[in-house]
């Protein structure tokens, strides 16, 4: 075993990267469940977004046009979440699980000829001098643009939802739908948006995993990244600075494990691979005891009946 | 103008009716789908529904339909009990495949041995994995109020990771050459789930799921308890003012789809899978979700259900051999028969009302 060869400068960089399809997919899933609606299709968004993603990528040789593919593929399979629960008033539960049930299959399927090839490469985001600082450098401005829209969004969603009128729509449908409707609020209308926003979001991350993570397209290749971006809604209380760091935490283990496997440590390769998924319920177990910050209508269905 | 109003009851017609019509619209959009693909939907839906029942080889799928269906049925019954309670246990497939680690565990543990206790010992353990392991979002649910849903769902990864080392570990065959996997329960008599009248499909794990069934269906008609789990997610509230116990009732109705599916797994690894390998598990803990919600979380629906859900299974193997339709296409078709059913389900609970809304 050889802890030397984890260099601490470079860890941190690539938990940026780690952090980064956590943190879209997170990122949209809070502004869905901020509106009142609980999606567990994440997953199934994510890993449609990662095959759009690459194919378009690999089609057209941009990368770019992969990740608003990846977005538009993602906001498409969230229309039929939406059509679901809004329109045909399922239960949400059920109708997320069946999300993430067809997008893992709907993606093998599309993801059929694409096996073993290499996507082109996305440039890093050019900072001129600043990236050769020492040490801040590679730490801060070496990354690609995804990465940095990833920051921004989280930005803009904090301060559109704590500072617009639209954000404050959008909490009033999540707190009480039928409150929001009473005062004439388009409840269906606004979830659906933001629904679709969610599905956007996740379909990026996905992307970013086929594209920039790994870059490589596989079967399941998310594995269980949506749930943990879902978990990570939780654990912020829907908040969304938190999770930008509740990302930023499970990309530092995802990677950190990932470097003691490269350094042979003693753990078995298996053991290391199973700690993210771990550390996620422990983390759900300490900071989940006070559910007073979740959304009052959080997966309860809508009906203007009454 | 069309518009929706809430029947006062749900319609029991409805409820009949829509799990079938959604396998008539996942027909026709399964066929769309695969004329999509450049085959002919027509003979790819003869294919993977008839020729497996009916087609000159069908006296060899036909015991498939039970050896794919038990499991199914056995895990979509325990989930089920969850579900109607609103108590969602989506780990079905980590709770496979610790039953199947600890069953198989027991049972190579005794080789080689040979005795009649064996094999009921195996069961005792499979099911205690399966138990055990789902007991862990119950009991987290119940001390810190965890979503059971996230939790019982991480445990399929970390579960995953546990059967590759134990299968490139601790349970690898001594004498397999180096390759990954156990040894193989089928050539160890007192382990082997074999089928109990040969050529038939009939394996315990057949046995396993119609007691399931059986039980489960008493206990939702005629017990104490079925009827809390029908009150508890219908109404809640009602439901603890009755004197449910709602800590109790999670802790039952998870450990009881845990149990069920380490069930399913000790029975599929020691018979029709063999042996402990990385993918023994193909994704009926899965798959079984579906199941419980065609079956309409009805016992007897549920039965029905998995052996339609068997027959896609084996169908499309045929499907992808025969017409070289992918394995994924079958996937896309069983969530497509999900979609369809939570959508019609909207005619169960609510009635379009034709004509003009009235002024409210």
């Amino acid at each position: 075993m050889d802890l030397s060869v984890i260099n601490p400068i470079l860890l941190i960089a690539a938990l940026m990267s780690a952090a980064t399809p956590i943190l879209l997919a997170a990122t949209g899933e809070l502004v869905v469940e901020r509106a009142g609606v609980l999606n567990l299709g994440v997953e199934g968004m994510m890993i449609l977004g990662a095959i759009c993603g690459f194919a378009i990528a690999v089609e057209t040789g941009s990368p770019l046009t992969g990740f608003i593919a990846a977005a538009l593929g993602g906001a498409v399979l969230s229309l039929l979440f939406a059509f679901l629960t809004q329109i045909t008033l399922a239960n949400q539960v059920a109708s997320g699980l069946a999300l993430t049930l067809f997008g893992l299959g709907l993606s093998a399927l599309l993801g059929q000829g694409y096996v073993g090839i290499k996507p082109p490469r996305m440039a890093d985001f050019n900072f001129g001098p600043l990236a050769d600082i020492p040490v801040i450098g590679p730490i801060l401005f070496s990354h690609d643009p995804i990465l940095y829209f990833g920051l921004l969004l989280v930005a803009m969603v904090w301060a559109v939802l704590k500072f617009t009128r639209a954000g404050l729509v959008l909490r009033a449908v999540g707190e009480n739908h039928d409150a929001a409707h009473a005062l004439g609020y388009k409840v269906v209308r606004i979830r659906t948006l933001a629904i679709m926003f969610g599905g956007a979001c996740a379909g990026m991350g996905g992307a970013y995993i086929s594209l920039i993570r790994v870059p490589q397209w596989t079967e399941g290749m998310t594995a269980g990244v949506g749930w943990i971006a879902l978990a990570l809604v939780v654990f912020a209380s829907w908040k969304p600075w938190r999770v930008l760091l509740g990302a930023y935490l499970f990309g530092g283990i995802t990677q950190l494990q990932l470097n003691l496997q490269g350094a042979g440590v003693a753990i078995p390769v298996e053991y290391l691979a199973m700690s993210p998924y771990v550390i996620t319920i422990i983390v759900l177990v300490v900071l989940s005891a006070d559910k007073s910050a979740a959304p009052g209508s959080l997966g309860r269905t809508f009906h203007a009946s009454h | 103008m069309i518009r929706l109003e809430k029947r006062p009851q749900p319609s029991r017609f409805f409820a009949y009716v829509t799990p079938l019509l959604a396998v008539l619209a996942t027909f026709l959009f399964g066929g769309l789908l695969f004329a999509a693909l450049g085959k002919d939907p027509v003979q790819s839906i003869m294919t993977i529904f008839w020729e497996p029942l009916f087609g000159e080889f069908a006296f060899y799928y036909r015991p498939q339909l039970l050896i794919k269906g038990a499991p199914l049925v056995l895990i979509a019954i325990g989930l089920s009990l969850g579900f109607k309670a609103g108590i969602w246990n989506i780990g079905a497939e980590g709770q496979y495949i610790m039953g199947a680690l600890f069953g198989a565990g027991m049972g190579l543990a005794f080789y080689p041995t040979e005795s009649v206790l064996i094999f009921p010992a195996m069961v005792l353990a499979g099911a205690f994995g399966g138990w055990a392991w789902a007991m862990i979002p119950a009991l987290l649910k119940v001390k810190f109020g965890t979503n059971e849903i996230l939790v019982s769902l991480m445990l399929v990864y970390v579960a995953e990771q546990f059967l590759a080392s134990m299968s490139l570990g601790l349970l690898k065959n001594p004498e397999g050459f180096g390759f990954p996997g156990s040894r193989n329960l089928q050539q160890y008599a007192s382990a082997h789930n074999a089928e109990i009248i040969a050529g038939s499909g009939m394996h315990w794990g057949v046995v396993a799921a119609l007691i399931a069934v059986i039980f489960a269906y008493v206990l939702l008609a005629r017990h104490r308890l079925g009827f809390a789990v029908r009150v508890t997610g219908e109404a809640p509230r009602a439901a603890r003012f009755s004197g449910v116990n709602p800590s109790r009732l999670l802790l039952f109705c998870l450990g009881t789809s845990g149990m069920l599916a380490g069930l399913a797994g000790l029975f599929e690894v020691s018979g029709p899978a063999g042996q402990v390998s990385i993918d023994f598990n193909v994704g009926y803990g899965f798959t079984a979700i579906i199941v419980a919600f065609l079956g309409r979380l009805h016992p007897i629906g549920i039965v029905l259900a998995g052996l339609l859900m068997a027959l896609t299974y084996i169908g499309g193997d045929i499907a992808q051999s025969q017409l070289g339709l992918p394995a994924a296409a079958i996937q896309v078709f069983q969530g497509m028969l999900l979609f369809f059913l939570l959508a019609l389900d909207l005619f169960t609970n609510y009635r379009l009302q034709f004509g003009r809304t009235e002024a409210a």
